[in-house]
């Protein structure tokens, strides 16, 4: 799998860090926010970092049952 | 028919021609008392403790796939119960002993080979937390032994004890732990629960779940809607979907697993091995296979199959630890779909819906704890309520702060 890094261009995800559902960026601190998913099995919004490349923060919108990388954009924008 | 040597001798005089299928391939019938969804080790052991602890019969265990076609027969089939924290141990501890006595409770051979855990540790640290956690085990009546290195040596002397990166400083060792066959754990609570009168119908995917008012009625499957008294969801890898049927939110995550195999060998593994610093574990399958493994891929996954970035970070891993495996050519890899909770345990349980129950969340954890989340789910199910080696498995846990959490990573579940 690879991701366009709008910054870096495509790159191997093994540059990358994922950390989850990008309803996380929000930053709700109630039970649901922290707790609860809806871990879908098409198309999923998540967040992932660029560590061994720019560091940014990015939001990938990903098929998680194909693997297809439907959008990538930097997070928060 | 019950299996024993008289019969193996009786069928062989007859040309063998008298072995009958080990369950019926019976259609749906219009209603049940109650339907598991889900024909893996864990529904078909609900559907087979319901009949035989609490004697319901009009049970239906309804698989959209084929019996043991699911992760049931794709995992790394390691029994142990080495855990420490309040709420797990009590409930692996019950577990290993029903394994200890499955065979002969199914009729079945299982092939339950108690060949041992050998958990490595390579710091102080490491030492002194698994030489609590082995104290923890003993306490409670299980079996720990902490080796130190001469004593590792000794017992598995392929590991690399020469220059190595991580050097054994010695190991917990939990002799009753080992492996056994998945393929016959699924066909043995298959044929027990059908021999009790339970329906397994496979091919039948559940596309919808009837509620009225908060209470379940029935199923809508891919054959037909299907009407039933109590409804227990059991389809770990695909619980957010099926939840999401009952209008539930899970703290549930999909993840992918990988495992691999090597081509068959003489004797060499002989116990199950966890190099827990490098992401790696191994044992050697009955059929000569040196089947491994290691970590997640670590996002969010439904697609069965890992990433090559995995599959080398595993390899180096084993090569780091057992030098000798590079001499060998690994057949197959696969991916298991997880669902991976929040504090990295399972959860069996009461859902908002009257009479519609949930297990799930078993991580990659979900093999060994077969015939308890059986029995466990089925007391639930026939009673309403768990059993004590059970009963910290809540639902509601994440919201009230009783998490079950043996890697203290968070709410994080692809890194537990």
């Amino acid at each position: 799998m690879r991701l366009a890094c709008p910054h870096c261009g495509e790159r191997d995800s093994r540059e990358f860090s994922y950390l989850g559902d990008a309803k996380m960026a929000a930053g709700g601190e109630d039970f649901a926010s922290v707790y609860l998913r809806e871990n879908p099995s098409g198309a999923h919004a998540e967040l992932w970092q660029h560590v061994l490349g720019c560091r940014a923060w990015l939001e990938v919108v990903r098929n998680v049952s194909t693997h297809e990388v439907i959008s990538v954009k930097e997070a928060g924008k | 028919m019950r299996y024993s040597a008289l019969e193996i001798v009786k069928q062989g005089f007859s040309g063998n021609r008298g072995w009958k299928p080990l369950w019926r391939d019976p259609a749906p019938k219009s209603a049940y008392d109650i339907i598991i969804i889900g024909g893996g080790g864990h529904g078909l052991a609900t559907a087979y403790y319901l009949a035989k602890n609490h004697g319901v019969r009009n049970i239906a265990v309804l698989e959209k796939g084929y019996i043991g076609g699911g992760n049931v027969g794709r995992n790394t089939t390691i029994v142990r119960a080495d855990y420490g924290q309040k709420g797990n141990s009590p409930f692996y501890s019950h577990s290993l002993k029903l394994w200890e006595g499955l065979s002969v409770e199914l009729n079945y051979n299982v092939m339950f080979s108690p060949r041992g855990l050998l958990e490595l540790c390579h710091s102080d640290g490491q030492i002194e937390s698994y030489s609590r956690r082995a104290n923890m085990i003993l306490a409670r009546g299980d079996d720990a032994e902490m080796l130190d290195r001469d004593a590792v040596r000794a017992y598995a002397p392929y590991l690399n004890f020469h220059a190595e990166r991580f050097p054994i400083r010695g190991g917990l060792l939990q002799r009753r732990a080992g492996t056994a066959r998945h393929d016959a754990v699924a066909w043995g609570y298959a044929r027990g629960a059908d021999a009790l009168g339970v329906d397994i119908i496979q091919n039948c995917e559940v596309t919808g779940i009837d509620i009225e008012a908060g209470v379940v009625r029935g199923v809508q499957t891919s054959r037909g809607a299907i009407k039933a008294g109590k409804v227990g969801i059991c389809v770990a890898g695909r619980s957010s979907q099926l939840a999401a049927m009952a209008g539930m939110r899970l703290p549930i995550e999909s993840h992918v697993l990988q495992a691999f195999v090597t081509e068959g060998l003489k004797p060499f593994i002989n116990t199950v091995i966890n190099f827990g610093v490098g992401h790696f574990y191994i044992c050697q399958s009955d059929k000569g296979g040196l089947v491994f493994g290691g970590d997640l891929d670590g996002y969010n996954s439904y697609a069965q199959r890992g990433n090559l970035g995995r599959m080398e970070h595993v390899a180096e891993a084993g090569m780091s630890m057992i030098p000798a495996l590079g001499k060998t050519r690994m057949l197959r890899s696969w991916g298991g779909i997880m669902d991976m909770s929040m504090d990295g345990s399972p959860i069996i349980d009461k859902t908002h819906i009257e009479k519609l129950y949930f297990n799930g969340g078993w991580c990659y954890g979900g093999f060994k704890a077969i015939p308890a989340s059986g029995s466990a789910y089925a007391q639930l199910i026939a009673t309403g309520d768990l059993p004590a080696y059970a009963g910290a498995y809540r639902l509601n846990r994440f919201e009230t702060g009783h998490l079950i959490n043996e890697e203290g990573t968070g709410a994080q579940p692809g890194h537990h």
